[in-house]
């Protein structure tokens, strides 16, 4: 993978910049220089590719961020944002002459409104902990990534994070009500308000999914939700792929609105089962979809989904009783890339199609992967098309990472085919920089960069990411000249 | 100007200095907008695309939305956001207006069930963005900038939408009586409670209503629950159906006077209300505030609101920052680089 050669002059002046950082922060402690200590931020969970950066700051207020991007974009130093480095696409990768800007220390939580619904934090807060913060007033935040222990809020409003549950309840863009933005120059702006209506244009709208090239994010207003009387899962087997994708069709048109649809294909089965042993049926495909509400809420809508089910011939309809039995039907589910990694190397796409293309879509993903003569597991949210097939390979078997690279983008034009799309979650980042063209003309790409310049008109802010290289040469080379 | 399709629209839009009012059924526009020559999408017409079983659909800028309405209905389907139905708006009307109703207090607004657009900028370029699948995180999110962009950034051509089933049972709760605190307060509650209220305001008529939807036995037991939730604040009366729910989100299109639209924490609601000199409706839980009020008349806005008046002459409280209004300019300098499109900034 190609990254812009680093800019020497900028190398050279390290020693100057960390002064005049140390200088604005304060604390020492707050400016990582030793080559040791930033190893530690050399990639993201793209782990593949490395390069440590320029040095790392880690700022505890919007006025620090605002300082210290004041600071890099006075002496024309990249800065990379970074939450907690669980990107899958590469997008807090650094460069050897970049800064990176880590949100690690704001941890705050600023206000608690249940009267408002709302809670604002600093973005360095991990996904999980906004919802602890709230628990105890009967709320929770919805969006839920499978990293929300890990990941940060800063990186999941850059990457428009989603998870398990956002068939009911949105990604983080559904859920963002304002957010607190340093641009580039040092700019402080807060953008939505309440309801998350801004003022003019919808700048919260574009911030969120931008990954970090549009401003650094320190803090943010969500929307939080009263806590559901309670959920309950259910697990249906079949004897196909094509039959499982078709149930989880139906189920969707039905009325009954589950809050998660998950889709698992015999390997991912064969392996979880050898992994945890959650004792899921002999079976081709199985969904588990998840209902809340209270108890005979919950009896209602799995009689319906029961109905619906059984046009399909279902080999098993398993529905919990218990909070053993719930744990067991997800254990499964949340082990399968835990339990991949242990039968082999993999690499996790994350495309999205139409739902209704899911059974065209998972033959044609069997026969490439037949030509290609590399195994493909299929794990996903399959209530909302989100495709997460792991292509298996050899790391230590030359010429397999290549051949996987390129199934992979075979598998994910295929989705763009299909009217889908390259990323549903996991971001463009490096990984899928040169696909963008697959997706989008030239005029769409442009329109894109021209947002870009508005916010961050020098492309200090993690500009090689995101945009074929090619196409964003011309206006990442004004910052180098 | 009627071109008739979106070639004939870039030419158009190419071939012009401005200012251009692009305009769909000419339904909602702002006060400030009427100026410039009518650039009329509305024959740029039709639903491409309309797959029931993944809930989505397609249609040109110009289709009526009654006609999408009409097509979701006979598949059990509806928007999830709950635009007001008056005649001749179109849907690129609706998506420039953000138009959203009462539920998006639950589902969203218009911005939220958009999934991908079409449009022509003021250089006469097409661009796409987005597409029409549910979770989409490929580049940025030009999708939510053009909703609500009210013919500034350009000319939206076509819309994919994410569509809803129609829920098969629904119910209204109303409370009479309460004032304006004892108002926000009942909401508050009942929208923190598990209960899945999907809907709360105020009609002009003083009556708080909650609504309810889902499987015929759960809305049963959730009414039996709020009911019970709420009897601090009355005896509340319930109500199959949404016809109260109607009525609010139709207020807005009824009125001749000038009338204020105001967006605020629900926190900050009731002292606003209590300085209102007319009539007025309450939505979104206390969030959304609809008040007729004498031309002269000026809100006193609690920090962080907002407030436009959209019927009458124009104006917009606050200001926006300094930051904010070079970020709003920059962009519309990208879009509409010889800043064809006319209207307020
Ligand atoms: C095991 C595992 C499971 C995962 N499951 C999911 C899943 O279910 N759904 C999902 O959506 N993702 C998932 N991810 C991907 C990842 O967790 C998300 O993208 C997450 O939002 C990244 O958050 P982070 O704080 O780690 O961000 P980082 O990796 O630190 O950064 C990600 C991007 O955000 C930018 N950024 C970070 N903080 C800020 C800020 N404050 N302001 C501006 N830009 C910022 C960075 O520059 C970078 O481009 C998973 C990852 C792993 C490792």
């Amino acid at each position: 993978m190609e990254m812009p050669a680093p800019d020497t002059a900028v190398i050279a002046r390290r020693d100057a910049v960390a002064a005049r950082l140390r200088q604005a922060l304060g604390d020492p402690a707050a400016v990582i220089t030793d080559p040791v200590e930033t190893r530690a931020y050399e990639c993201d969970a793209l782990s593949a590719y490395r390069c440590p950066p320029l040095m790392v700051v880690l700022p505890s207020t919007t006025e620090e961020v605002s300082a210290v991007l004041r600071i890099c974009s006075e002496e024309g130093v990249p800065v990379v944002p970074r939450g907690a480095g669980t990107s899958l696409a590469g997008g807090s990768m650094p460069t050897a002459d970049a800064v990176i800007v880590g949100l690690a220390r704001m941890n705050k939580v600023l206000e608690i409104s249940t009267d408002d619904r709302l809670v604002r934090v600093q973005t360095g807060r991990t996904n999980l902990s906004v919802t602890d913060a709230v628990a105890g007033h009967g709320f929770f935040y919805a969006p839920d990534p499978s990293s929300q222990l890990a990941c940060a809020i800063g990186g999941n409003i850059a990457m428009n994070s989603g998870g398990a549950h956002c068939l009911k309840y949105g990604v983080t863009t559904n859920n963002l009500l304002g957010a607190t933005v340093v641009l580039m120059d040092g700019a402080v702006v807060e953008l939505g308000g309440p309801m998350g209506e801004g003022q003019g244009l919808d700048l919260l709208g574009v911030v969120c999914g931008s990954e970090g090239q549009l401003g650094i994010v320190s803090e943010a207003v969500l929307r939080i939700l009263p806590q559901p009387a309670g959920a309950r899962p259910v697990l249906i087997a079949f004897d196909s792929p094509v039959t499982a994708g078709a149930c989880v069709a139906a189920i969707i048109r039905s009325g009954v609105l589950p809050v998660a649809i998950e889709f698992m294909d015999r390997p991912c089965i064969a392996a979880t089962e050898d992994f945890c042993g959650a004792g899921y049926p002999d079976c081709e495909a199985l969904l588990i979809v998840e209902v809340e509400g209270t108890e005979p809420e919950i009896d209602e809508q799995l009689f319906l989904i029961r109905q619906i089910a059984q046009r399909f011939d279902p080999l098993e309809f398993r529905e919990s009783r218990s909070a053993q039995e719930s744990q067991r039907i997800w254990l499964g589910r949340k082990s399968a890339f835990g339990a991949m990694g242990v039968i082999s190397d993999y690499m996790c796409l994350d495309g999205t199609i139409p739902v209704s293309q899911l059974p065209h879509v998972l033959g044609r993903i069997a026969e490439l992967s037949q030509e290609c003569g590399l195994g493909v597991a299929n794990v996903f949210h399959a209530g909302d098309g989100n495709m997460h097939p792991l292509i298996l390979y050899d790391a230590n078997k030359p010429g397999d990472l290549e051949r996987c690279e390129a199934l992979g983008a075979d598998i994910l034009r295929l989705c763009v085919e299909a009217g889908g799309c390259l990323t549903g979650e996991h971001g463009v980042g490096v990984e899928k920089r040169e696909l963008m063209s697959a997706q989008y003309d030239p005029p769409d790409l442009e329109m894109q960069m021209a947002v870009k310049d508005v916010f961050d008109p020098e492309w200090m802010l993690n500009a090689a990411k995101v945009f074929p290289l090619a196409v964003s040469a011309p206006r990442r080379g004004q910052n180098a000249a | 100007m009627q071109p008739e399709n979106e070639e004939e629209l870039a030419a158009i839009i190419r071939g012009s200095n401005g200012p251009l009012r692009v305009t769909g059924g000419g339904t909602r526009l702002y006060p400030g907008e009427m100026g410039g020559s009518r650039l009329d999408i509305s024959a740029i017409a039709g639903i491409t695309l309309y797959e029931p079983e993944a809930l989505t659909l397609v249609a040109r800028a110009g289709t009526p939305l009654a006609d999408i309405q009409a097509a979701l209905a006979s598949e059990n389907q509806m928007l999830a956001f709950e635009p007001d139905p008056r005649a001749g708006s179109t849907i690129g009307g609706v998506a420039a207006a953000n138009a959203s109703g009462p539920r998006r207090l639950s589902a969203g607004a218009c911005r939220d069930a958009m999934l991908g657009v079409r449009f022509v900028t003021g250089a006469g370029e097409v661009v796409k963005n987005g597409g029409r699948v549910m979770k989409n995180v490929t580049g940025y999110d030009l999708v939510k900038l053009m909703a609500g962009s009210r013919g500034k950034l350009g000319a939206l051509t076509e819309i994919a939408l994410k569509t809803a089933p129609v829920p098969p049972a629904r119910a209204t709760l109303s409370l009479s009586g309460l004032d304006d605190a004892q108002t926000i307060a009942a909401m508050t509650t009942a929208l923190s409670g598990p209960s899945d209220v999907i809907g709360a305001g105020r009609l002009p008529d003083g009556r708080v209503i909650l609504r309810l939807e889902g499987l015929p036995g759960s809305v049963e037991l959730r009414a039996k629950a709020l009911k019970q939730m709420l009897n601090s604040y009355g005896d509340a009366e319930l109500t199959e159906g949404d016809t109260d729910f109607a009525i609010l989100r139709d207020f807005a299109q009824n009125v001749t006077v000038p009338l204020w639209r105001i967006v605020l924490r629900p926190s900050q609601a009731a002292p606003l209300l209590s300085q209102l000199p007319g009539r007025h409706a309450v939505d979104w839980g206390g969030a959304l505030i609809w008040a007729e009020a004498p031309p002269d008349w000026m809100p006193v806005l609690p920090p962080g609101s907002r407030a436009t008046r959209v019927v009458g002459e124009a104006a917009s409280l606050p200001e926006p920052d300094a930051v904010t209004t070079r970020l709003n300019a920059g962009l519309r300098t990208k879009f509409d680089p010889r800043g064809v499109f006319g209207g307020e900034a």
